[in-house]
């Protein structure tokens, strides 16, 4: 995916100013946020089980290599192939060489992150394959021919509106030639052209949400059931999944979906849980002749090792995006690189480079609310604090910031110098505010004074008045 | 028994903006029976060089803080933000360095934010005051979220005869001022901060209260500029019945 997160300023600008989106957005709380309060205030042990979450995750990237490996041994012996990919290009080859071999014309997809990651629609589609997105969202991203704004709903800037619109203009020469506006009937449209899709597909590629070392399966969650469309029925079945996706037993498996489907949509259990292990075996009726499993690194082992290994625990649920202010605000295609939010502004720094991406650590207020909510317990404030810090040692931030910190620091680090002086310039601000309480513009200020007036200072500093008090008491 | 020592921490934005917050908080401990002392040589928590990746300024701030408040049986200050700081960064920053290590836990150990420490440790569930009205609640993020304040305020906001609570949709939902994040993407910043003056002024209250200077600052000034009648005072000057004087951005008096 082409990254545009070195404009993500002007990004957030065109965000605010978008009415559709400010009121797509605006669904979102009540969407997730309150289905996701209202299924965890049932569930006393919730709080625990964020405590399971974050031990069976941290376990895994203890022994990464190990489960991977038992990974590998199950899905071999199960009659599948493993595929190790270093980056997105070799991923890429990969699922394009898998395509060629099987002589594929069509591909299904189910939602798939890493997909997303190493653009691999673009790729298969140079190679003149078909490539169909069989996750609601995703296709109607794949008619508007944009990325998706948020990792579990990844439609969800578009209004219904829009979606009718796209349905329209794509779906006519299929002879659908009625204006749909009732969610019901534009659903089930799409269903009925998804449906032939799946049929004439010779391959099926899925995501993963999590890969077992003790069975070799991979599970997916969707509430569409077009997972298990697009695992059973074309004759090939890959897995694009990144190295971080293995637990170690069915049993962890079982409480990260716990915990996942009431984070991620607030619901108890998602419509399908769909496990998939190895190729069609001998008297089975259904499933695919050939089953891959693509494991994609693209830095993730680089990240394991140093300051950004929490984040490896994330199970991508999306609460962290539905809790973030900013994300409520701008929505998810400000990061314009495929993970936006809370955990897009700690991951794709690391990918992309802080030159490329530094604005996007800046680009939060450090509420802590995504922390608070995640399943896993990552502690996204501090990871984007550590960005900021690599910022500074490496003098990305902008010149003027960089000079105003610096000379604020060394008086903040002398209080015979810092007092003083502080007590010298509230004197004249409070002078130039002439008892009217508040400023509305101020010279240096702007980015304050555009929009909220600035409080005058009270009185004289406390510090000033304290002394003169104690010198009486 | 001689009285508990307890040194202020003033925080920066009280000690430049609106030093009666300091009064207020002085008064309060004073009621609550302790000996309160301003140390001279404190500045900042270091918050914003510590926030802006500059961990060795954050450092040397800290250890002047650790040093300014060694001898105190407690430390106090009217900010989650700050002892927020204090608490529970303080100790992160030294981790490789025990001999400071051990003095930031320490200090960490007796750090509270001011309404955490009347109600949690000097065990106060009630205030006089003569402040009345309908009041709704802003709860700041690091006090909230680092600390765990909700309850402390309004239990003690809520002892208060005149005083009623109308608490608004999303109370602990950002406000859009993180500090130096409102200059640097003011255009986010506002957006949050109008989301918050319409809960505000949806709860019908006539006074929002909060624990933190900057947040209230920043939603004063917005709710200023958009010429809502709502008052804004820190919770201290509530509680301390000294908020008879002008509000947060209001013309002198």
């Amino acid at each position: 995916m082409q990254s545009q997160s070195h404009r993500f300023k002007q990004n957030v600008s065109v965000a605010l100013e978008d009415v559709s989106l400010q009121k797509a957005l605006s669904r979102v709380q009540e969407g997730f946020v309150d289905k996701r309060a209202a299924v965890v205030s049932t569930l006393p042990e919730f709080e625990q089980l964020r405590e399971q979450g974050r031990e069976i995750r941290n376990h895994v990237l203890d022994h990464l290599d190990f489960y991977l490996r038992r990974f590998e041994n199950r899905v071999q012996a199960l009659g599948g192939q493993v595929h190790w990919a270093e980056n997105a290009e070799q991923a890429r080859d990969i699922v394009r060489d898998i395509c060629r071999r099987v002589e594929a014309k069509t591909v299904i997809k189910g939602k798939s992150m890493i997909s997303e990651e190493i653009a691999l629609n673009e790729a298969l589609e140079l190679d003149g394959l078909d490539v169909v997105e069989s996750d609601l969202g995703e296709y109607i991203l794949q008619l508007a021919q944009e990325p998706p704004s948020h990792i579990i709903a990844p439609a969800i800037h578009k209004t219904r509106a829009q979606i009718s619109e796209l349905f329209y203009n794509a779906h006519q020469k299929l002879g659908y030639t009625k204006k749909l506006d009732t969610v019901p009937d534009l659903v089930n449209e799409a269903r009925e052209v998804l449906r032939s899709r799946y049929l004439e597909a010779d391959v099926g590629i899925t995501g993963a949400n999590f890969l077992v070392a003790e069975t070799g399966s991979n599970i997916i969650v969707t509430n569409e059931g077009n997972g298990d469309l697009s695992c059973t029925l074309p004759r090939v079945h890959i897995v694009t999944a990144s190295i971080d996706k293995v637990v170690p037993t069915l049993d962890d498996a079982s409480a990260l979906l716990r915990l996942l489907a009431r984070s991620a949509t607030g619901q108890e259990i998602t419509s399908y849980t769909t496990f998939s292990s190895g190729p069609k075996r001998a008297g089975d009726a259904d499933g695919p002749d050939e089953y891959h499993v693509v494991l994609l690194d693209n830095g993730r082992t680089e990240m394991l090792a140093g300051a950004f290994r929490d984040m490896l625990r994330c199970i991508r649920c999306g609460a962290c995006m539905n809790h973030c202010p900013v994300y409520g605000a701008i929505g998810g295609h400000s990061h314009r690189w495929g993970y936006p939010g809370p955990i897009g502004s700690v991951l794709t720094p690391n990918f992309l480079g802080l030159e490329e991406a530094g604005d996007l650590a800046n680009a939060c207020t450090l509420n802590g609310h995504c922390a608070s909510v995640c399943p896993v317990k990552i502690p996204l404030p501090d990871l984007l604090r550590e960005h900021r810090r690599r910022q500074f040692e490496r003098k990305l931030q902008p010149l003027p910031a960089r000079l105003a910190l610096a000379a604020w620091a060394g008086i903040a680090r002398r209080p015979w110098i810092y007092q003083p002086l502080m007590a010298t310039g509230i004197g004249m601000l409070r002078l130039l505010s002439r008892g009217r309480g508040k400023f509305k513009s101020l010279p240096m200020l702007g980015a304050w004074t555009r929009t909220r007036d600035l409080p005058a200072p009270q009185s004289r500093t406390f510090q000033t008045l304290w002394k003169k008090q104690r010198g009486k008491r | 028994m001689s009285k508990a020592r307890i040194g202020l921490f003033v925080t920066c934005l009280v000690d430049l903006y609106r030093p009666s917050v300091a009064f207020a908080s002085i008064k309060l401990l004073e009621d609550a029976g302790y000996r309160v002392e301003v140390p001279q040589s404190q500045t900042c928590c270091g918050q914003p060089a510590f926030n802006n990746g500059d961990f060795g300024s954050t450092c040397e701030i800290a250890r002047q803080v650790i040093d300014a408040f060694a001898d105190f049986d407690y430390v106090v200050g009217a900010s989650g933000s700050c002892i927020g700081t204090i608490k529970m960064h303080y100790p992160e920053l030294f981790e490789d360095d025990p001999e400071w290590l051990a003095k930031a836990r320490d200090l960490s150990a007796r750090a509270f934010e001011l309404t955490s420490f009347l109600t949690d440790i000097a065990g106060i569930d009630s205030v006089e005051s003569g402040f009345g009205g309908e009041l709704t609640y802003h709860d700041s993020c690091s006090g909230l979220r680092e600390l765990g304040i909700k309850q402390q305020p309004r239990k003690l906001l809520g002892s208060i005869e005149g005083v009623s609570i109308r608490e608004m949709q999303h109370s602990e939902t950002c406000c859009g001022f993180g500090g130096t994040f409102c200059v640097k993407f003011p255009e986010i910043s506002t957006r949050l901060a109008s989301d918050k003056v319409d809960n505000i002024c949806n709860s019908k209250a006539q006074v929002l209260i909060g624990g933190d200077l900057g947040c209230l600052l920043n939603i004063g000034g917005r709710l200023q500029r958009l010429d809502k009648p709502v008052r804004v005072f820190h919770v201290a000057e509530v509680l301390a019945d000294m908020a008879d004087g002008s509000a947060i951005g209001e013309e002198e008096t």
